[in-house]
C-alpha cells in the first residue's frame, strides 16, 4: 500500500494496516477526568435544585425578607452606635478574642509539629502514620463548636473549654498541612543523612524542619486567621467571651442592630488587618525561597 | 565572621523566643485562661464522654428526625455553595489580573469579596436572623455570603495560576474576550475550581452546625436542644451522624480530586 493511501484511509476514519491510529483527531478527547467533572457538576446542580424544592420555607416572603435584610444592613453600617459598652471596652474584647486565637494557634502548632513528624510517611513507620492520619481526620470531621461544647461539660463554659476545643481542631488542620509539607521533602536528603549515620532527631532538626519552615509558618498564619474567625463564633455560640459574645448579646438579647454594626466594624477591621499581615508574611517568605 | 554569624543567629532566635513567650503570657492573662485547668480538663472530658456520651436505645428512636435535619443541612450547604460559586466565578473573572477588565471594576469586585469573606458566617447569621427568623433561609444566606467571599478569592488565585500564558496566546491570535474566557480560562481552570467548590461544601456543613446552634435551625438546633436538656446520648448521636456525613463527603471529594487534578 502506498503511503498516500494509508494517509487517506487514516483520514477517512478506517483503521489502517499495522494498527495505525484510527479516526480523526478529536477536538475534545474523552477522558475519565472530564466525565467525573461533568458528573460532579451535574450532581451538585441537581442536589441544589432538589434542595430548593424541598426546603421548609415556613411561609416567609422571600422578597420582603431580602428587602428588610437590606434595610438592616444599611442601618447597621451607616448608623452604628454604642450603647451597652464603650469603645475601649469593645477594643479590649477584640484583644481578648485575638488572645484566644493566639493561644489556640500556638498550642495547636506545637502539638501538631510533633504529631506531623510521626504522621509524615517519609519520617515515620507506615502504621503510626495511618493511625495518626485517621485520628486527625476524625477530629477534623467534628465541627469546632461541638468540641468546645463537649469540653464545656467538663471544664464549664468559658475560655478554658474554648481554647481546648479550638486547639483540637487546629491540631488536626495543622497536622495535615505540616505532614504534607514534610512529605514533599526530597527522599535523597533523608537517605543521605541516614547513610552518614545521622539520628532521627538530627534528620528532623537539621534537614526536615529547616527546609519546610517557610511552609510551616505560612500554614500557621493561615490557621491564625481562621482561628480569629472561629474565636468570634465561639464567643457567640459557646460563651467563650470576647467580641463574639458582645455581638451575640447585641443581636440576640438587646435586638440592637446598630450595636451589631459597631461590632461588625471591629471584627472586619481586625480580620482585614490579619489578612494583610498574613499576605505580607507569605510574600516575604516566598521571596526568600 | 563565622563566629559572628552564629552568635547573631542565636541572638535572633533568642529574641523571637522571648517575644513568643511574652505574647503567650499576655494572652493567658487577658483571656483568663487557666493552664492547669486546661490540661486536666482533657482527661476529665474523656472520662465523662466514656460514661455519658454515646447513643443508647432511646436515642436511636430519634434517628429518623436527626437524619431529616441532617439531609436538610447538607442540602442547604450544597445549594449555598453552588449558587455562591456561580457569583464567585463572575466576580473572580472580573477581579483577576489576567482576565479582569482592570481598573475600578477589578478593585470593586475584589473589595466586595474581601468584605464578604471577613464578616464571619456567625455574624451573617445573626444579621439575617432579624429578617428571616428561624427559617432555613437564614442559614442559607449566611453560608451563601461566606462562601461567595471565600470562593471569589480562591477562584482569582486559581485563574491567575492556570491561565496566564494561554490568555496571552489567544489574545495574540485575535480571539474575542468571551471566547478567551469560555474556550480557555474556564476549561483549563475547572479542575481547580471544582476542587475549591468541594472543599467549600465540606466547610459549609461544619459551619451549618454552628449557624444552627446560633439561629435554631437544622442539625445544629437539634444538637443544642439535646445538649441543653442534658440528653447527652441523643446529642452524641447527632455528633456521630455529622461526622459520618462529613467523612463521606470528604471521601467523595478526595476521589474526585484524585481523578481530575
Amino acid at each position: 500500500m502506498e503511503l498516500h493511501e494509508i494517509a487517506k484511509k487514516t483520514i477517512d476514519g478506517t483503521r489502517g494496516p499495522k494498527g495505525f491510529p484510527d479516526k480523526h483527531i478529536k477536538a475534545k478527547p474523552f477522558s475519565h477526568a472530564a466525565l467525573v467533572i461533568q458528573l460532579t457538576l451535574g450532581m451538585l446542580a441537581a442536589l441544589s435544585i432538589y434542595g430548593f424544592a424541598t426546603f421548609d420555607y415556613k411561609n416567609i416572603n422571600l422578597l420582603d425578607s431580602i428587602q428588610s435584610t437590606a434595610v438592616t444592613i444599611k442601618t447597621m453600617f451607616l448608623e452604628p452606635h454604642l450603647k451597652h459598652f464603650t469603645f475601649g471596652e469593645a477594643l479590649m474584647q477584640v484583644i481578648i478574642t485575638l488572645g484566644l486565637a493566639f493561644l489556640t494557634t500556638l498550642f495547636g502548632a506545637v502539638i501538631a509539629l510533633f504529631l506531623a513528624l510521626l504522621a509524615a510517611r517519609n519520617l515515620s513507620t507506615g502504621t503510626a502514620s495511618i493511625i495518626i492520619k485517621a485520628g486527625v481526620t476524625f477530629i477534623r470531621a467534628v465541627p469546632t463548636v461541638l468540641w468546645v461544647l463537649i469540653f464545656a461539660v467538663a471544664a464549664g463554659l468559658g475560655s478554658v473549654a474554648a481554647v481546648i476545643g479550638m486547639t483540637f481542631h487546629s491540631v488536626s488542620y495543622l497536622v495535615k498541612a505540616y505532614s504534607e509539607s514534610f512529605e514533599e521533602l526530597d527522599k535523597g536528603v533523608i537517605e543521605a543523612l541516614k547513610a552518614s549515620g545521622a539520628t532521627w532527631w538530627q534528620i528532623v532538626f537539621q534537614a526536615v524542619i529547616p527546609s519546610s519552615v517557610t511552609y510551616l509558618i505560612s500554614w500557621t498564619f493561615t490557621r491564625f486567621e481562621i482561628n480569629f474567625a472561629v474565636a468570634v463564633a465561639m464567643g457567640a455560640a459557646a460563651g467563650a467571651g470576647g467580641i463574639g459574645f458582645d455581638m451575640f448579646m447585641a443581636s440576640g438579647f438587646y435586638y440592637d442592630v446598630r450595636e451589631v454594626g459597631v461590632v461588625t466594624y471591629f471584627i472586619l477591621f481586625f480580620a482585614v488587618l490579619l489578612e494583610i499581615l498574613a499576605t505580607r508574611i507569605k510574600k516575604k517568605l516566598r521571596a526568600k525561597v | 565572621m563565622q563566629a559572628n554569624f552564629f552568635a547573631r543567629k542565636r541572638r535572633n532566635s533568642f529574641i523571637y523566643y522571648v517575644l513568643l513567650i511574652l505574647a503567650t503570657v499576655a494572652a493567658i492573662t487577658i483571656t483568663d485562661y487557666n493552664v492547669v485547668k486546661g490540661f486536666t480538663s482533657i482527661p476529665k472530658a474523656a472520662e465523662w464522654a466514656f460514661q455519658n456520651f454515646y447513643p443508647n436505645e432511646k436515642a436511636m428512636k430519634k434517628l429518623p428526625a436527626i437524619m431529616d435535619s441532617l439531609i436538610e443541612t447538607v442540602l442547604v450547604s450544597i445549594a449555598a455553595t453552588t449558587v455562591a460559586s456561580i457569583f464567585a466565578l463572575l466576580f473572580a473573572i472580573l477581579g483577576s489580573n489576567t482576565t479582569g477588565v482592570g481598573g475600578v471594576v477589578s478593585l470593586i469586585s475584589r473589595s466586595i469579596a474581601t468584605l464578604f469573606r471577613n464578616i464571619d458566617v456567625a455574624a451573617w447569621s445573626m444579621i439575617l436572623l432579624f429578617s428571616f427568623g428561624q427559617s432555613v433561609m437564614t442559614g442559607y444566606f449566611a453560608l451563601f455570603f461566606g462562601s461567595f467571599g471565600f470562593l471569589t478569592r480562591a477562584f482569582i488565585e486559581s485563574i491567575d495560576e492556570v491561565s496566564n500564558s494561554s490568555v496571552e496566546a489567544l489574545r495574540a491570535t485575535g480571539a474575542s474576550y468571551f471566547s478567551i474566557i469560555f474556550q480557555s480560562v474556564i476549561p483549563s481552570s475547572i479542575p481547580q475550581l471544582l476542587s475549591w467548590i468541594l472543599f467549600m461544601v465540606e466547610t459549609n456543613i461544619r459551619q451549618a452546625t454552628l449557624i444552627g446552634i446560633l439561629t435554631g435551625t437544622g442539625i445544629g438546633f437539634l444538637f443544642s436542644l439535646y445538649y441543653k436538656s442534658l440528653n447527652y446520648s441523643s446529642a452524641s448521636l447527632v455528633v456521630l451522624v455529622i461526622v459520618a456525613a462529613i467523612m463521606l463527603i470528604e471521601a467523595i471529594s478526595n476521589y474526585v480530586r484524585r481523578v481530575i487534578l
